[in-house]
This record gives C-alpha cells, structure tokens and sequence, in this order.
C-alpha cells in the first residue's frame, strides 16, 4: 500500500506541474456553472434544489473525464516512462490504483470547488441537503466509473488521442446502456437475458436513481464493481503487453 | 549472478532473441554489442523483467525474473534505452521518489540521494524539470537513479550515449569504480567503450550470441592481430618498401595508404614480425616516422562477425 501511495503522491503532483489541473478546473467549473444556469434553468424553475446542476454531470463527464484519463498510461508508453515503472519493485495493481486514486482525487477536487452553487441554493431557500450530499457522492461515483473505463482504455494504446476517442465511446455506451440507443441495437438476435444484464449496467440508471436522494446499497455496489472490474482489466492489459 | 538460459522472445513472425544463454557473476562488466536492432535491448529488458520471454528463463542471484519479480528488481539497477523519466518533474523530486520506491528511508536515504547527486555532479540542476535539461544531463539523472539503491547488479543501456567526451569519461570512470564489487552489464556500438571499461564482450547478431570473449582475446581475432603498421617520413620510399616487405617469407600481405605513407604489414599465421621489418628498415635506410605493433582491431572483428 505504500508504493499506491507513493504512486498517488507523485501523479497528483504531476497535474498540478503543467497547466493540466488548473485547464480542467476552470472548463469544469465554467461548463457545470454555465449549463445549470442557462440549460438547467436554475431560477426560473423556482424550485431549491441542485437538480438541473448534477443532471448535466453525466454529459460533462462523457468528455472531460476521458480528456483526463486518456493520458493516464498512454503518456507512459509514449515517453518509455512505463518501463522505469515496471522495473522498479512495484506491483502492477499497485501502479495501477496509484494513478487511477491521483486521477479520481483530482476530479474530486474539481467537484468540491462547485461548493458556491451549494451556498447559493443554501441562501436563496432551505434545499434538502441529503439529497445534496447523495447527489455530490453520486457524481463523484459517476467520475470514478468514467475514470475507471477511461484508465482502461489508455492502457490499451499509446496514443493520447486514441484513447480519448475510445474513452469517450466506452463512457458513451455505457452511460445509455439502458437506453433504446444501446439496447437497439442487441435486441432481436441476443437473448433476453443478455439484453437485461446489459441494460442493468446503465451509469445513467444508476446515477439518476442516487441524484434523487435514495443512496441504495446496490447503487453504489455496482460502481465499486464496476471500478474495480475495470482497474483489474487494466492491470491485465498492462501485464500483458508492457513493451508494446 | 545473472542468469540467463535459453532466452528466447519472438514477435508473431521475428524472432527478437534466439537462445541467448550466459552468466555474469560480481567484478565482471559485460559489454553487450552487436549492430541496431540485434537483440541487445531486448535481452536487456527481459533481464529487467520488463518484457516477458517467449521461452528460456533469467535469473537474477537466484530469483527468477518471472516468479519472484519483486525480489529480482530489488537486486538491480537498470537505466533503459534512452534513460525515460518523467519530463515534468524536478530533479530533485525525482531521485526522491525512486528512492522512496526502492525502500529507502531516511538517514540512508538522505546519504544516498546525497551521494548520486554528488557523484553525477547534479548539483546545479537539482530545482530545474528533467524536461528542461540537456541530454548529457538527463542522462546522468537515468543513471542516478538506477545506482540510487546501491544495487549489487546494474543494467545500463547504452548510458554514454549523448555524452560529451568528457561526460563519457566520467560515467566509464564511475562504472569501472563500481566494478569491483557489483555486476555490470552495458550495451554500448561504441567500440572503444569496450577497451575502456568491460572485463568480458559478447557480440549479438540478429539475435544470436556470436561471439563471448575478453576484449583482448576478440581483438586477437582480428587480422591485423600482431600486424606491424610503419609509417615513413616522405612517400618516395613507399614503393621501396613496400616492395622489401613483401619479400619477407613471415608476411602474408601488405597494405598501403598513400595519403599519409603508411604501410601496414600482416603476418603469416601465428608469425611475429616486428623484428624483422624493424632490421629491414634499418639495413635499406628507410626515414620512419613511426613503427608500432598492432594488437587487433575490435571494429574488424566486429564487423567480421557480424555482417
């Protein structure tokens, strides 16, 4: 656990060392700002609650997360940094989470510094601040999914704007899994068990069902699941073909 | 000891390393050499564990690089081909974090980081990103790290290369310092790096191993092994001489370079000659500017072998 940390340690200071961390910040704050107010209709619903702030997270995410996460090992490959790693005396899995918790932590922070939207709602009526506090976890969740799909893909290639692309797919797909968009396009041939199970893996179903205050077990079981089925796969994809 | 036995890796149709087996034991600096592309970088990899071995296994003192992964990198310095680090960091910093992952904790780290920084004369860059820095020095950082731990075995790939002479005389100055005690193994095209610090060469050609000998013994290889080249003060006498030496029934050939009047003289087979064609330009009066006994050309043979 030691060597995650240093990992963490290390890629966290790494954002903050090139414009990176402060560019993703500023659009994310600007975007999620922009289209709670003028998409969301924030004043003119009359209503207070964070609702149209976290209904465009999943839409936001869909392409700042993979612009996050496309670097996350593809950068390594391309720069041969992947091969000082490996040959220290570290872990696959180790390396793996050190990146991936620096990548989640990051978007965090960028999360928390929405705070002003909450103190704003706070001000202007008496919201139910459960339901702010699951939605906030919720969408931290979303980003840690989205960061998980993302690390995967990067790993696959060394080729930022590859992964980016793949990333953005991934995250599409799954985000609307349960959706006619997706399950279109499997009915009819795969079995009805299938098209269930794949509709189940919806992040939108899941993210909507906690933003409505309801933090079920089950919800947030399936994107630790989910995060950890996607950290293993990178880890395998890593030790697979490190040189390549 | 290093290990290897029967090391193989392929690449769906090209065969990258083709039954490489040797040991390497401490005090021993192995120089691995071979054209572009022969398998050098490759091998090397595999001893580090970064690429897997098709078949055949590496060891490194005892641990195999595949089962016991963490105990086989704890043992070994390794700088890979183009000494990679992460460009944004500080230099500093750096050498702080491979020192944190290779274990070391404070008072011993300190020492150490003290000790590589001082030895690779990092001291006046130590708050610049690597990113920023020249190639000489980021070289010197790959190297830094990879000796960081103090390990009893290091890999260094190609870590002269981008060197200024006087930069390449202090890295073969500090591997010949660490040579007593540690295994070294180096891949170098840079012949001379050789003679300047390997105890032991071996020679990859498409994959294979050609050649595993002294530097000294390689060189004897060569046919210009005991040639005397003799270089004379005007050109005029060239064909004078050229035509005595020829006569001498322990001369195989003679070859001549009329740009600078030198004539190189080759033995017959185990024959000395020196002696010979010293008398014979005293006796015909011949205006020598130069007379030297040749102990091999590691280039010949290392062309030889390998075309």
């Amino acid at each position: 656990m030691r060597n995650v940390g240093l990992i963490l340690r290390r890629e966290l200071a790494s954002y903050f060392a090139t414009p990176l961390a402060y560019v993703f910040i500023l659009i994310f704050l600007v975007l999620a700002n922009a289209f709670t107010f003028y998409l969301g209709d924030f004043y003119q619903r009359g209503q207070a609650d964070l609702k149209p702030f976290f209904a465009f997270h999943p839409w936001l995410y869909l392409f700042l997360i993979p612009a996050l996460s496309m670097r996350l090992w593809a950068e390594e490959r391309k720069s041969g940094t992947i091969e000082l790693l490996m040959t220290l005396p570290v872990r696959t899995w180790e390396a793996v989470l050190g990146k991936y918790l620096a990548a989640w932590l990051f978007t965090g922070v960028a999360l928390a510094l929405t705070f002003p939207i909450w103190i704003t709602v706070n001000y202007l009526g008496s919201p139910d601040n459960g339901v702010i506090f699951a939605s906030y976890l919720g969408s931290l969740l979303l980003a840690g999914g989205f960061l998980a799909v993302g690390s995967c893909m990067s790993a696959l290639t060394r080729s930022q704007v590859v992964a980016f692309i793949l990333g953005v797919v991934a995250c599409f797909v799954l985000l609307l899994a349960g959706y006619p968009m997706v399950i279109d396009a499997f009915q009819g041939w795969a079995p009805q068990v299938l098209v269930s199970a794949i509709a189940s893996l919806s992040f939108l179903a899941h993210f909507q069902s906690i933003t409505r205050g309801v933090l079920e077990a089950r919800d947030v079981l399936y994107f630790v699941m989910l995060i950890a089925f996607f950290l293993f796969t990178t880890t395998v994809a890593l030790d697979l073909r490190k040189a390549e | 000891m290093i290990k290897t036995d029967h090391l193989c890796k392929r690449y769906q149709s090209v065969t990258a390393v083709e039954d490489v087996t040797f040991e390497v034991r401490p005090g021993e600096v192995l120089g691995f050499l071979g054209p572009n592309g022969a398998g050098k970088t490759t091998t090397m990899r595999m001893l580090a564990g970064f690429v897997a071995p098709t078949s055949g296994r590496a060891s490194l003192f005892g641990h195999d690089v595949e089962a016991e992964p963490l105990a086989a990198r704890q043992s070994l310095g390794y700088l890979p081909e183009g000494a990679p680090s992460y460009g944004e960091m500080r230099v500093n910093a750096f050498l702080a974090f491979i020192a944190d992952l290779r274990g070391l904790e404070g008072a011993r780290k300190r020492a150490r980081m003290h000790h590589v920084i001082e030895r690779l004369q990092l001291d006046s860059v130590l708050d610049r990103p690597i990113e920023t820095l020249s190639k000489g020095f980021r070289r010197r950082v790959g190297l830094a790290q990879a000796i960081i731990h103090d390990p009893p075995a290091l890999i260094l790939d190609e870590p002269t290369d981008g060197l200024d002479p006087n930069q390449k005389h202090e890295v073969r100055t500090l591997i010949n310092e660490m040579a007593r005690e540690k295994i070294i193994v180096i891949s170098t095209h840079i012949l001379e790096e050789v003679d300047a610090v390997c105890t032991r060469a071996i020679i990859i050609a498409r994959g294979r191993i050609v050649a595993d000998d002294t530097p000294v013994q390689l060189a004897a290889r060569s046919r210009y092994y005991n040639a005397v080249s003799l270089q004379l003060e005007t050109a005029e006498q060239l064909a004078e001489a050229r035509a005595a030496v020829e006569a001498l029934p322990t001369v195989a050939q003679v070859e001549v370079s009329e740009r600078d009047a030198r004539l190189t003289a080759l033995p017959r087979a185990g024959a000395t000659i020196l002696q010979a064609i010293s008398d014979l330009s005293r006796s015909r009066g011949l205006k020598l500017k130069e007379l030297h006994l040749e102990s091999g050309r590691l280039d010949e043979v290392f062309r030889t072998i390998t075309a």
